[in-house]
C-alpha cells in the first residue's frame, strides 16, 4: 500500500493514543477534547454510516436515481465538522453526508436531491450555513474562497472574539484537485489571505482513476507551491481530523489566511451506486482499509476508557430507527409540482417565461380535457 | 431643471457604477488590471481612489476565478461587478457563468440569487488582434437564468449599467467597444427606460430593421441612407438580449410587414436566428417578405483588416432593405 508517508495521526487502528510526529504541533488541542466528545462523533458515524446504507438500499430499490456513497470516510467528515463553529460556513461536494449531520442538516434533504424531488434541497441560510451541494467537481472551491473574501470584508476576521470571527471550510477529493477551479481558488485565497480551510478528502479513487494518476507527488505538497500550509492527516482517525481542523480553522479566523488538509482515507463502497470497483480495484486493497476502519479504532478506544456496553448498544439502536425514519421519509417525498419549474429561473419578473409558463398550463389543461 | 452632460459611453458607464457604488455599499468591483489602471479601457478609472481597494480590486489573471469567487461574494450579500477584459477571454470563465451562475436561483427554488454583473467590452470595428473582437451574446443568451443586455448609446449605457446592477438577476453586460468614445447626451436625471424593454431608436413605416449594440448605430446610419432614397425604416434597438421583448418587434412589424435583422455576430444560430424564427411565428399573416438576416459569417474573426468584409457594413444592411422590397 501506498500511505507510506509520515501524516498526522494519533489514534492508531487499534484504538491507542499513539500521535506521530507530524501530529506533534497539533497535540496540546487534544486537551480540549473529552470522551463526550468523542463519544458524540462515535454517534454521528454509527448515525451516518447507517443512513448510508440505508441510501444504498433505497437506490438499488430504485427509490433514488442515484446514492454517494460515504462509508470509510466517517472519520474524515465528523472530525472535521466537529472543529467547525456554527458561525462558520461549510461549502461540501457531494459526498459530505457526515459534515452535514454535524451541522444540523436533516439528512433526508440531501436524498430529496438524489430522488430527482429537487436539484438542491435546503436554503443554507436555515441549515448552519451548510451550503448546497454541488456536482460540477471543484467548482464550490471557487464560491467558497469567493465567500470567505465576504467574511474579511465583513470585518468577520482576526477581531480576537471568538464567538463572532468566521472561518470557510470547503471540501473536494482527490480527483478534483486536477482542475483549474480548485488552483484557482488557491491562487485567489492566498492573494486575498482568505480565512479558509482547503479539506481534501483523498479517498484514493477517482470513480475508477487512481489517485497516481492526479499526482506523482502527495496532494498536500502542492499548496506549499502557492504559499499555503498544509498537512497530510490520518482521515480515519477521527481525533486527528478533528485537532488539525480546529487548529487551521482558529488560524483562519484568527486572520492567519487559509491552509490546506489532505486526509487520506478510503470510500470502501463504490463512488456511486453506478460505478463497480469490482473492475478496477483490488480484495486486498479493500481488505487493508477494512482493518482501518475509522468507527472500529474509535470504539476500541473507547472501550478501553471504559465506556459501557449499553452506550454502544443503545447507538445501534438509535442508528437503526434513524435509517428506518429516513426511509419512511424519503418514500413520503412528494413529486414536484410541474409548474414550479418555471418560477425560479429568474430572480426577477421575465414575460417570456411568463408566457411559456402559461402555455404549458393550458397544454396540459386541454390534455385534462381530452382525457 | 433636468442635468444634461455630453459623455462618451465610457465615461457614461463609469459614472453610472460611480453612482450605483454610492447608493449601495454592497457593489463591488473586481476584475484584471481594474483597480490602479482603470481597466484597459479606463471603463473603471479612479474607482478604487475614491472607493478604495476593499470595494474595487484587481484580481488574478483567472476569469473561472473572477466568475467563481465573484459567485461567492454574491452568495455572502455583496453585488460584485465584474470586468472580463475582453470578449475572448470569457470562455475559461464559460464553466462558472453556464453551470452555476444561471443555475443557482432555480436550482435552489430562490433561495439564493446571485446578483452579479459580468462586464464584457465586445464586437468588432476597433481594428484588433484576434480574440478581441469577438460577439459571444449567443451563448450566454441559450442559456436560462442569465439576463443578457448591450446598450447602444451613452444614456442607455449610464442607466442600464445600474440597473443591471440592481437586477437580482445575473447579467451579462455586453458594452460595443467601438461605441466606447463617440459621445452622446446622457441625461443623468431620468432613468431610460427599464433594460428588458426594447427601445424604438428611429420610427419609420417601410421596414423593421432590428439590432443591438454597436449595431444600432450602423443601423440607423442605413435608414438615413434610406430615407434619402424614399424609403422610410423603422430601427429597433433590443437593448435586452435575452429575454427579448417582444411586443415592440411585433408591432412594428405587423405595422410595416417587413423586417430585416442585422448583428455583429455569426449567423448560424443566432439572436437572429431566433428574432426571425419567432417574427415569422408570430407575424405571419402580416408579413410582405421573408425576414432577412445580415450577420457576419460563419468562420472564425478574421485578421482585422478583412472585418469590414466580415461584418455587416451599411451596404450590406441597405442591400437587405432593398430585397425585401423587391417581394
Ligand atoms: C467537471 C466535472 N467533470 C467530470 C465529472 C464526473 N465525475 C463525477 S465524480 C468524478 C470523480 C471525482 O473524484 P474525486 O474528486 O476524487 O472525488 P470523490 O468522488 O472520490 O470523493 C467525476 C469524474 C464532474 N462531476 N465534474
Amino acid at each position: 500500500m501506498t500511505v507510506a508517508r509520515e501524516f498526522a495521526s494519533v489514534l492508531s487502528p487499534e484504538g491507542k493514543l499513539e500521535p506521530t510526529e507530524a501530529f506533534e504541533p497539533f497535540a496540546d488541542r487534544l486537551k480540549q477534547a473529552n470522551d463526550e466528545l468523542w463519544g458524540t462523533a462515535f454517534r454521528q458515524m454509527k448515525l451516518v454510516r447507517a443512513f448510508d446504507r440505508e441510501g444504498t438500499n433505497l437506490q438499488r430499490q430504485g427509490q433514488l436515481a442515484l446514492y454517494v456513497q460515504l462509508e470509510g470516510q466517517e472519520a474524515a467528515q465528523i472530525g472535521s465538522g466537529l472543529a467547525t463553529r456554527p458561525q462558520d460556513t461549510v461549502f461540501p461536494s457531494y459526498r459530505e453526508h457526515g459534515v452535514g449531520l454535524v451541522r444540523g442538516l436533516d439528512l433526508v434533504k440531501i436524498l430529496a436531491l438524489l430522488r430527482g424531488v429537487t436539484n438542491s434541497g435546503w436554503n443554507p441560510e436555515e441549515e448552519n450555513n451548510f451550503r448546497n451541494y454541488t456536482l460540477v467537481i471543484a467548482s464550490q472551491t471557487l464560491h467558497a474562497t469567493g465567500y470567505a473574501m465576504g467574511q474579511t470584508l465583513d470585518g468577520k476576521v482576526g477581531t480576537g472574539n471568538a464567538d463572532e470571527d468566521e472561518a470557510t471550510i470547503v471540501y473536494f477529493g482527490d480527483g478534483s484537485t486536477s482542475q483549474g477551479d480548485l488552483n484557482e481558488a488557491l491562487v485567489f485565497a492566498k492573494s486575498y489571505n482568505t480565512p479558509e480551510v482547503f479539506f481534501l478528502q483523498n479517498n484514493h479513487w477517482a470513480i475508477s482513476v487512481p489517485v497516481s494518476v492526479q499526482s506523482p507527488v502527495p496532494l498536500y505538497r502542492r499548496a506549499d507551491g502557492f504559499g499555503i500550509p498544509s498537512v497530510q492527516i490520518d482521515g480515519n482517525d477521527v481525533m486527528a481530523a478533528w485537532a488539525v481542523t480546529g487548529q487551521f480553522m482558529d488560524d483562519a479566523r484568527a486572520g492567519k489566511g487559509p491552509s490546506f488538509i489532505e486526509a487520506l482515507t478510503y470510500r470502501m463502497g463504490a463512488h456511486t451506486t453506478s460505478d463497480d470497483p469490482t473492475k478496477y480495484r483490488t480484495r486486498d486493497e479493500e481488505q487493508h482499509w477494512r482493518e482501518r476502519d475509522p468507527i472500529d479504532r474509535l470504539e476500541k478506544y473507547l472501550r478501553a476508557q471504559g465506556t459501557t456496553d449499553a452506550f454502544f448498544s443503545d447507538i445501534e439502536t438509535e442508528a437503526a430507527d434513524y435509517a428506518s425514519d429516513i426511509r419512511r421519509r424519503t418514500l413520503a417525498l412528494p413529486n414536484p409540482e410541474p409548474l414550479q419549474m418555471f418560477n425560479h429561473a429568474y430572480a426577477e419578473p421575465n414575460q417570456e417565461i411568463e408566457r411559456q409558463q402559461m402555455a404549458f398550463f393550458d397544454f396540459e389543461a386541454s390534455l385534462e380535457e381530452d382525457a | 431643471m433636468t442635468e444634461h452632460e455630453t459623455l462618451p459611453m465610457a465615461k457614461a458607464l463609469n459614472a453610472g457604477m460611480r453612482a450605483a457604488m454610492e447608493r449601495d455599499e454592497k457593489v463591488l468591483m473586481m476584475g484584471e488590471d481594474i483597480g490602479t489602471l482603470g481597466g484597459v479601457f479606463r471603463i473603471t478609472e479612479h474607482l478604487k481612489r475614491d472607493f478604495g481597494p476593499n470595494r474595487v480590486f484587481d484580481t488574478p489573471l483567472a476569469e473561472s476565478g473572477i466568475i467563481g469567487t465573484a459567485i461567492g461574494l454574491a452568495m455572502r450579500g455583496y453585488r460584485p461587478v465584474c470586468e472580463i477584459q475582453f470578449d475572448g477571454f470569457v470562455y475559461p470563465g464559460f464553466d462558472q457563468i453556464t453551470s452555476q451562475l444561471a443555475k443557482f436561483h432555480a436550482r435552489t427554488q430562490g433561495d439564493v440569487s446571485l446578483p452579479l454583473v459580468i462586464r464584457i467590452p465586445y464586437g468588432g470595428h476597433v481594428g484588433a488582434i484576434e480574440h478581441h473582437m469577438e460577439s459571444p451574446e449567443t451563448y450566454f443568451a441559450h442559456t436560462p437564468g442569465i439576463r443578457v443586455v448591450s446598450p447602444s448609446t451613452p444614456n442607455d449605457a449610464y442607466w442600464m449599467i445600474q440597473q443591471a446592477i440592481e437586477s437580482d438577476d445575473p447579467v451579462v453586460f455586453l458594452e460595443p467597444k467601438s461605441r466606447y468614445w463617440p459621445k452622446g447626451e446622457v441625461n443623468l436625471d431620468e432613468p431610460s427606460a427599464p433594460m428588458v424593454e426594447t427601445r424604438i431608436a428611429r420610427a419609420g413605416e417601410h421596414v423593421t430593421l432590428i439590432g443591438f449594440g454597436a449595431q444600432t448605430t450602423m443601423n440607423l446610419q442605413a435608414a438615413q441612407l434610406a430615407e434619402d432614397e424614399g424609403v422610410s425604416v423603422e430601427v429597433l434597438d433590443l437593448r435586452s438580449v435575452s429575454p427579448i421583448d417582444w411586443d415592440p418587434i411585433f408591432d412594428s412589424v405587423r405595422r410595416t410587414g417587413r423586417a430585416v435583422i442585422a448583428q455583429e455576430a455569426p449567423g448560424n444560430v443566432s439572436v437572429g436566428s431566433e428574432l426571425a424564427a419567432t417574427i415569422a411565428e408570430r407575424c405571419f399573416y402580416s408579413l410582405e417578405a421573408p425576414v432577412l438576416r445580415v450577420s457576419a459569417y460563419d468562420v472564425p474573426f478574421p485578421p482585422a483588416r478583412l472585418e469590414k468584409q466580415y461584418l455587416p457594413d451599411v451596404d450590406r444592411v441597405l442591400d437587405a432593405i432593398d430585397r425585401t422590397l423587391d417581394y
